[in-house]
């Protein structure tokens, strides 16, 4: 049987179940956090771009190190450093909830919020706990 | 990895899961993220101490030997989590033919990036 004999009509597809239709679409705990664990992995890619860069410049010399830090250190550098951490902890602790539910646990509606908000509150203190410490350093 | 079955008898004989070897990433992105675990948690404890250090004390803590060996492990890690994650997101958003060029180029970019990084921690530690 070939790939298209087993595709169904147009007609008969749009009256089976649709995805949810991201304009309509009422966000919940659970949707939430996943869109936010795909994009803190992406913010992450860029993060790491600035890990790498920071390596480099430290390779480089005292000057180019130096003048990385300057940047770092001004309020953009700063908001960037914040958001970076808030990323980190929360795909962290996400990442972390979904290892869980791949060994098989935490699957029931109450364990799935439970984890969610642990997450979402875990990644809040730990970010506050992380910046505090660097601003006291 | 992709030599060895990675599925169970009864989800073989049930036919269950991918057809072909697509556990073998599914697994790796999972085992570079058990293994970022620690890796970051030290970095970013390590970055919060050294948030007011000067150029000589970061060269002085990348020289060490654990923390050079603990830098290139978490690079490795790091990058192959985030090329096999990024892999993920593009083959479930880009179905038009703009998915091949963008696989390329994540996979190209997250190769070069850790390269450079691991290449730039091995030129503090090793060159004088």
């Amino acid at each position: 049987m070939t790939a298209a004999a087993n595709r169904p009509a147009a007609a008969e597809r749009s009256a089976g179940p649709l995805s949810p239709h991201l304009q309509i679409y009422r966000p919940q705990l659970t949707s939430v956090l996943s869109f936010a664990h795909r994009l803190s992995g992406v913010a992450l890619g860029l993060y790491s771009v600035l890990l790498v860069a920071w390596l480099i410049a430290a390779a480089a010399g005292s000057a180019p190190f130096s003048s990385m830090q300057t940047v770092m250190r001004s309020p953009a550098g700063q908001l960037l450093l914040l958001a970076g951490i808030f990323c980190f902890f929360l795909h962290l602790c996400g990442g972390i909830r979904h290892l869980f539910w791949d060994a098989g646990y935490g699957f029931d509606l109450t364990a799935i919020y439970a984890s969610g908000w642990v997450v979402v509150v875990a990644s809040v203190t730990l970010t506050a706990i992380a910046w505090f410490a660097g601003s006291v350093m | 990895m992709a030599t060895k079955p990675m599925r169970s008898p009864v989800g073989v004989a049930a036919g269950l899961g991918s057809a072909r070897e697509g556990v073998a990433p599914w697994w790796a992105e999972r085992v570079f993220a058990v293994a970022l675990i620690p890796l970051t948690l030290w970095l970013a404890a390590s970055l919060i101490r050294h948030s007011g250090s000067d150029h000589a004390s970061v060269i002085a803590w990348v020289r060490s030997p654990w923390v050079t060996l603990l830098l290139v492990l978490l690079l490795i890690s790091l990058f192959s989590h985030l090329a096999l994650g990024l892999r993920v997101i593009v083959e479930d958003y880009l179905h038009s033919g703009a998915k091949f060029a963008a696989l390329l180029i994540v996979r190209f970019t997250c190769f070069a990036l850790c390269a450079a990084g691991i290449l730039a921690t091995l030129r503090i530690a090793l060159v004088a």
